[in-house]
């Protein structure tokens, strides 16, 4: 491991742990949303979340290049502000919206476990949905809310497909582990590429060991 | 003419074949209320309804002359708004809290020493003293109860909503509680609405019921009405075949208790504590009554007296007998009993009644 690999690993733990970061109020609150209350067009929002799981990767990765780049409607739009495509904001955007589901698909089921009563009683002792929410539909789901966020952040970790389409592979710029490791071998590094390999098994285990205990101890 | 508590009267669809229908229910006075039927009849919705926490189809709730709901003017107040103090059936505790925090729960807002002292102030009434920092879940099943009602009460809520409160305790416990909540409802002079299906709870506790059945109110009145006076056959068939009448507790000797009723005597198990001085009533089941013919027989009951049948009535596999001992008395027996002692109205016959079936509330 040379320091630009160590470079390379803080790199990709920053930009995992900001995506996390982004997509937690909007997840939560989606989670929410679609475990206690019934609105038009839920069915379509779930699975149009969930899709990034099953699509290919690049393909999303696709879609994102083609919503946010120069000439697309997105990226036209700010384009003059601030450049997304192939800067490290891209690299956020593509770890969160590929870790997305995954947040919000665990928080959800634990959303919806929450026994219901417990919120009405407190409504009827004159709490607000915001404070209903933040002191008994979370609480009590913390260990899923949690369990989701640690996956989230395992799922960001080894994003490649969608990176590596938005972002490119700028060497000390938007190159992540995952890519990084691709180029080791391209490159016939194989070395280096254990290495970084070794990193990414160890982080992405201690994070799903702590998800799974977490969901597995009663409350 | 003083504004009444509550006027209700509103339909919810309640199950694919039920449909509550509550044509008016009118609470005029502050007490207890209870809402007494069997399982299914749609108390709960009802009582989920006055909180808010469910919308009636149709109809209108209005509480001293604050309209809570109306189905045509699409008025519909939250459960926060109502300010009503509600214990469901499982007390819904939040597990996640300690005691002092689940009683504080609805003084958000206030300022800390007043939270902090209301909350003293009511563990202490309710005996929680000592418990502030447990969770619900290491409380027995009596505690619990008390946190679920020290929590609806420290709010001060506007009306106080009681859904089976016993029914999650064991029936030792459930009978000592059932006196404890009496003394509580009574010292909070909050008006209450408690629904139960056990005859007995809704005698202690009752000052108001309503025979409810399938939906529909059958009777409302006084404990002493409803028991004694059922206004029609349905009412008759709900509230069951039990005698609740007023009595007057003399001497007592040995644990016992001399009751006078009506122009009879009655030997009853001694009330554990000094009573005040409100009105006690005489309970008894009518499948505690036994009866027999006359004859030169030793026996362990304490009560004997000498009865008039008044009336015989079939019901279903069993005989409703209304008889006359000094007091009009209720028993039921089986049909095969009843024809083994030939039992006819107007003839003589023996009551006899173990000292420890006779409640007294």
């Amino acid at each position: 491991m040379t320091a630009e690999d160590w470079h390379l690993v803080w790199f990709s733990i920053r930009m995992a742990v900001l995506s996390t970061l982004l997509i937690l109020a909007p997840g939560l609150a989606l989670a929410w949303l679609l475990a206690r209350r019934n609105w038009p067009g839920k069915a379509l929002i779930e699975t149009l979340v969930s899709l990034p799981i099953v699509l290919p990767p690049v393909v999303t990765g696709l879609v994102l290049l083609q919503l946010f780049g120069k000439n697309g409607p997105l990226g036209h739009w700010w384009y003059a502000h601030f450049k997304i495509v192939f800067t490290w904001k891209a690299v956020v955007l593509a770890l969160g919206v590929m870790s997305f589901p995954f947040l919000v698909r665990s928080a959800r089921v634990a959303f919806a476990e929450v026994n219901e009563g417990l919120e009405q009683m407190a409504r009827t002792l004159g709490a607000s949905e915001w404070r209903v929410f933040f002191t008994i539909s979370l609480p009590l789901a913390r260990r899923g809310v949690l369990a989701g966020i640690l996956l989230a952040f395992a799922r960001a970790l080894g994003e490649f497909g969608a990176t590596i389409m938005v972002a490119g592979n700028i060497i000390g710029q938007t190159t992540t582990m995952p890519v990084a490791i691709y180029q080791y071998v391209e490159n016939g590094e194989d070395g280096h590429a254990w290495a970084l390999a070794g990193v990414s098994l160890v982080i992405a285990f201690v994070a799903l060991w702590f998800g799974e205990r977490l969901q597995r101890r009663p409350n | 003419m003083s504004t009444p508590l509550l006027q209700a009267s509103f339909r919810k669809r309640f199950n694919a074949t039920t449909e509550i229908e509550v044509a008016s229910l009118n609470i005029e006075s502050p007490g207890v209320t209870v809402l007494f039927g069997p399982s299914g009849s749609g108390k709960t919705t009802i009582l989920r309804c006055l909180a808010g926490l469910e919308v009636p189809d149709d109809g209108t709730i209005i509480f001293q002359g604050q309209t809570w709901f109306d189905h045509d003017a699409h008025r519909q107040m939250t459960p926060a708004q109502r300010r009503t103090g509600f214990v469901p059936q499982d007390y819904a505790l939040f597990p996640h809290l300690t005691i002092a925090a689940n009683i504080a729960y609805g003084l958000h807002g206030e300022f800390a020493a007043a939270i902090q002292a209301r909350v003293t102030e009511i563990m202490g009434w309710l005996e929680l003293t000592g418990m502030e920092r447990r969770l619900p879940g290491t409380l027995s099943g009596g505690q619990q109860q008390r946190v679920a009602l020290a929590r609806a009460l420290a709010f001060r809520p506007r009306l106080l909503l009681l859904d089976e409160p016993f029914s999650a305790l064991d029936q030792p416990t459930r009978h000592r509680v059932r006196g404890e909540l009496r003394a509580t409802l009574k010292r909070f002079n909050c008006p209450v609405i408690l629904v139960t299906h056990d005859r007995l709870e809704a005698a202690v506790l009752g000052d108001h019921v309503i025979v409810m059945e399938g939906g529909r109110i059958l009777q409302q009145g006084t404990v002493e009405e409803v028991f004694n006076r059922p206004a029609n056959l349905a009412a008759a068939r709900v509230v069951g075949t039990d005698t609740v009448l007023p009595c007057e507790i003399g001497p007592v000797k040995d644990g016992l208790a001399t009751l006078t009723v009506g122009t009879a005597q009655l030997i009853a198990m001694a009330p554990g504590e000094p009573r005040d001085a409100e009105p006690s009533y005489v309970c008894i089941r009518a499948e505690d009554v036994i009866l027999v013919r006359p004859t030169e027989m030793r026996t362990s009951a304490r009560n004997q007296l000498p009865a008039v049948i008044r009336s015989v009535a079939e019901e279903g596999m069993l005989v409703r007998i209304e008889l006359d001992c000094g007091f009009p008395l209720k028993a039921l027996l089986t049909r095969q009993a009843c024809a083994d002692l030939e039992l006819k109205p107007g003839e003589q016959i023996m009551v006899m009644i173990k000292a420890p079936q006779i409640h007294l509330i």
